[in-house]
């Protein structure tokens, strides 16, 4: 059924109610902020804990979901970005700078610097070359920062406090903390969501399905890519500025390759391309692997085969099961 | 005379020993409806690739509007206004009719670096974009996801997304491929109405359409132009006939 | 004495990158024949290493553990192949690794599972334990003389299968040109677990034979993965003398760089910031190197693909 040529075109461009379409990750987001509240029954510090990593996380999951899952980029070094974000904590802690401001200016600008310069170098190769690249840059990392003795090394370096806000140690105050991470959650979503459909966005999912078709209307598909590895690389460096001081604790261990694959894993475990199923992936997999090794040590046993499974079978990840359809 | 809008200088283009494109040359004027035919294999679609900036040529230059762009990467030369449809339809089949030729649009219409606002909802673009779909015929297809519509659709949507570039030259790469007697019938309808408006360069295996649109044609054979004229002079070029009208005449 | 010590790193660097060969020799047929992304490959190098170890001590013999190890990993690896791999081969790169690397916890987890966490001993058979003196002043392990030997030696055999048998060409083939090959009529799904189990079985081998010189452990296929990685990449998808050739690079890179950087570096910084430099730099060297391969040729040295 056409509709008439002179109905204005827009009005008819979005049926969806707006509401609808966000109000799973509204519900996320107040589940996550009444968690302290529930918290206050039992085992306060504990869930407060694990629930802070999980937006942490997700945080880093949700930055790579962008170029990921709407840029089809195969980051395999990602958690890079979660290394320079906490040793910019923990370089500046070591050597009397223990301001936030500094450090997240720090965290944020180093990453996206070293994603611009990473990104441009990868995103001249396709395919397996571009995952092999990106994993070489992360392991460069790693190992620039094992080798780093002034700053721990191997076994990493304790910080001595979590950053001063003003010379104040409120982010010592577990509420505060915990709602400053979740602010930061819900900011960085609302960027990503407002990114995905704005002209950048458009052009970047334009680029996913089809390249060729994207350079015959005159775009350049580099500059689109690199701005989203750029803002992908800033916005993991604030998750890594926020590990650091929920962990007070900063080690190379943070970006291994392996640590780059669990992220992918928390993606497409909660739905690639969807934003809000990069937290829920995060979830998943934490609180899977917090349940799963109180059961047994040996929980990796059933979490790889889980994730073996869910590549076959469940491709769309939990918010593809929800919808009852695999995601294509 | 008219300086030539697309001038082909010497193209060569071998993999290993087998020529693709043997020493082309060929000049367009403004407004020109310039067909390209010849037997399968002869390198036609090659040769567009290397018009549009997709295959490098080894020698020769590509002067467009002007300009030298020979080294120019395709977005480049699309900006100029070098547009191309493709032989084997390449749309964005999971955005509708109406994004895909938005997006075209856009990509006019000042930065897309732009991190804010709602780009499918942008006014100017989408009427931009529905006038255009009007031009071909898929006015009322706008809100159709690109990869449901039928085949001959999703031809007139590949010139749609060429024609939204605001180009000076069209390429259109066989774009009567498999589509049935009505659609045909319609998309020739529709290239004649771009007659004269822009330039265009053709390549299509069907005659009928080749000779009532063509103000000239080109005959590639083995990668090398054998004829330039107009349709009645090439009807009766001989060697013409025997190369190529040759098997078509039975 | 710096000559001497360049000598042993030389051999110590072909020995590594023998066993890096033996490891990518395998990864880059599957994924150049089957365009399979297999994460999982390092572990079928710890598989390998861990039934050498067992089956080793349950005979006495090394010789007997390794001989029992090969079926033993050629079983594994189509096990894998049958129960997983297979369903993959359409599926995106994305889908692979991340399939594969659920593979690797499992098995990571599964060893420590059947053997324990501490790492296991084998002892370097008697026939081959000490040393040999190749020139003045210069002894070297006969054990890692075995290991040279037996690199090459599967490299020579791996060319001779490669190039002069009939499995060979359709290998190569393959390699080229997959769907083309099955249209030609050959059972492809055949030649994949051919090709699947061959690779799975060099990569056993090659952790059956550093049973005894390294730390038989969970985890130690990892790192050796991703060098493999770098060496198909750097070789050229697909090609076995890519890989044998850009192993021996790495091999000797890595080996000579982390040998010798901190004392190249001594001529031009002050002793204690070229030793900080030089453990900086060393282990990044392959990667900077792989880098500066694929600016100038973004398919590898020996591309087989056009």
């Amino acid at each position: 059924m056409a509709d008439t040529l002179d109905a204005p075109i827009s009005a008819a461009v979005r049926p969806k109610p707006v509401l609808r379409a966000h109000l799973l990750p509204l519900g996320l987001f107040l589940a996550f902020a009444l968690v302290p509240l529930v918290a206050h029954y039992g085992g306060e510090g504990y869930v407060l804990s694990i629930i802070t990593r999980v937006m942490i996380l997700g945080l880093a999951a949700l930055s790579l979901d962008l170029i990921l899952g709407f840029g089809a980029l195969v980051s395999f070094g990602h958690a890079a970005f979660l290394g320079l974000g906490a040793y910019a904590v923990g370089i500046l802690m070591a050597h009397g700078v223990e301001e936030a401001g500094p450090q997240l200016a720090v965290a944020v600008g180093g990453s996206a610097l070293f994603a611009l310069v990473t990104g441009a170098i990868s995103l001249r190769t396709k395919g397996v070359y571009f995952i092999m690249i990106t994993l070489a840059f992360g392991q460069m990392l790693y190992f620039l920062a094992t080798s780093l003795s002034a700053y721990g090394g191997d076994d990493g370096l304790t910080l001595p406090t979590k950053s001063l806000v003003f010379g104040s140690d409120l982010l010592e105050r577990g509420l505060v903390f915990y709602y400053l991470v979740l602010g930061c959650l819900v900011a960085s979503y609302a960027l990503c969501r407002s990114i995905v459909a704005s002209r950048f966005g458009r052009v970047l999912r334009g680029t996913r399905e089809n390249p060729v078709r994207m350079q015959a209307m005159g775009f350049d598909p580099l500059h689109y890519q690199l701005g989203a590895y750029v803002i992908a690389g800033a916005l993991c460096g604030l998750a890594g500025f926020l590990l650091a001081n929920q962990t007070e604790f900063v080690s190379p261990a943070y970006m291994t390759w392996q640590r780059s694959g669990e992220l992918i894993v928390m993606v497409v475990l909660g739905g690639l391309g969807t934003l809000h199923g990069a937290i829920i992936g995060a979830a998943a997999f934490l609180i899977l692997e917090e349940l799963l090794s109180g059961v047994t040590e040996h929980w990796k046993m059933i979490f790889g085969p889980m994730l073996v499974l869910v590549v076959l079978f469940a491709r769309g990840g939990i918010l593809g099961l929800a919808r009852g359809r695999s995601r294509d | 005379m008219t300086d030539a809008i697309l001038r082909l200088e010497r193209l060569h283009k071998a993999y290993g020993a087998l020529k693709v494109t043997d020493d082309v040359s060929l000049a367009v004027e403004p407004g020109e409806f310039h067909a390209i035919i010849g037997p399968n294999g002869a390198g036609k679609t090659t040769l567009i690739h290397q018009i549009s900036g997709l295959a490098p040529c080894d020698t020769g230059r590509i002067l467009f509007d002007g300009g030298d762009v020979t080294r120019l990467p395709v977005h480049a030369r699309v900006r100029r206004g070098l547009a191309r449809s493709f032989q084997i339809t390449s749309i964005l089949p999971g955005f509708s009719v109406l994004e895909n030729v938005a997006l075209a649009v856009q990509a006019r219409s000042g930065s897309s670096f732009r991190f804010f606002g709602d780009a499918a909802g942008e006014t100017a673009l989408n009427e931009a974009a529905a006038a255009t779909l009007a031009s071909v015929g898929l006015r009322g297809r706008a809100h159709v996801p690109a990869g449901q519509l039928s085949h001959g659709e999703k031809r007139q949507l590949e010139i749609a997304l060429a024609l939204a570039t605001e180009p000076k030259l069209l390429l259109l790469d066989e774009p009567l491929a498999g589509t049935g007697h009505e659609e045909g019938a319609r998309l020739i309808a529709m290239l004649r109405g771009l007659k004269g408006r822009y330039a265009i360069v053709l390549i299509e295996h069907d005659m009928d359409a080749v000779f009532s649109l063509a103000d000239r044609v080109s005959v590639l054979v083995y990668g090398r132009i054998i004829a330039t004229g107009t349709p009645e002079a090439i009807r009766a070029n001989p060697e013409v006939r025997t190369a190529y009208l040759g098997e078509e005449a039975a | 004495m710096t000559t001497t010590l360049l000598f042993v790193q030389t051999l110590n660097g072909l020995q590594f990158g023998l066993i890096l060969f033996l490891i990518a020799a395998g990864l880059t047929l599957v994924f150049g024949v089957m365009d399979f992304v297999n994460l999982a490959h390092g572990v079928q190098y710890m598989v390998g290493a861990y039934f050498a170890a067992a089956f080793t001590a349950y005979t006495g013999s090394f010789l007997y553990g390794l001989l029992l190890a090969l079926p033993a990993t050629l079983a594994f690896g189509l096990l894998l192949e049958v129960l997983v791999f297979r369903h993959l081969y359409d599926r995106d790169h994305l889908d692979q690794v991340l399939a594969t690397f659920g593979i690797i916890l499992f098995l990571n987890q599964g060893v420590k599972f059947v053997w324990g966490a501490a790492p296991l001993f084998v002892p370097v058979p008697d026939a081959l334990s000490g040393s040999i003196q190749i020139m003045p002043g210069l002894l070297y392990p006969v054990y890692r003389l075995a290991i040279i030997g037996a690199g090459l030696g599967v490299a020579a055999l791996l060319y001779v299968l490669v190039n002069h048998t009939r499995v060979g060409m359709l290998v190569r083939a393959g390699a080229t040109n997959a769907p083309m090959v099955s249209a030609l009529g050959v059972d492809i799904r055949r030649l994949f677990m051919v090709v699947f189990g061959f690779g799975a079985m060099l990569a056993g081998f090659a952790g059956g034979m550093v049973a005894p010189i390294l730390s038989v452990e969970p985890g130690m296929g990892d790192n050796l993965l991703i060098l493999a990685f770098v060496v198909i990449v750097i070789g050229g998808i697909g090609s076995i003398r890519g890989a044998f050739i850009a192993a021996l690079l790495i091999g000797l890179v890595d080996t000579l760089g982390r040998g010798f950087a901190p004392a190249l570096l001594r001529v031009v910084l002050d002793p204690g910031d070229a030793s900080q430099t030089g453990r900086a730099v060393a282990p990044m060297l392959i990667y900077i190197l792989m880098a500066a391969v694929l600016f100038f040729r973004p398919s590898g040295l020996f591309p087989v693909k056009r």
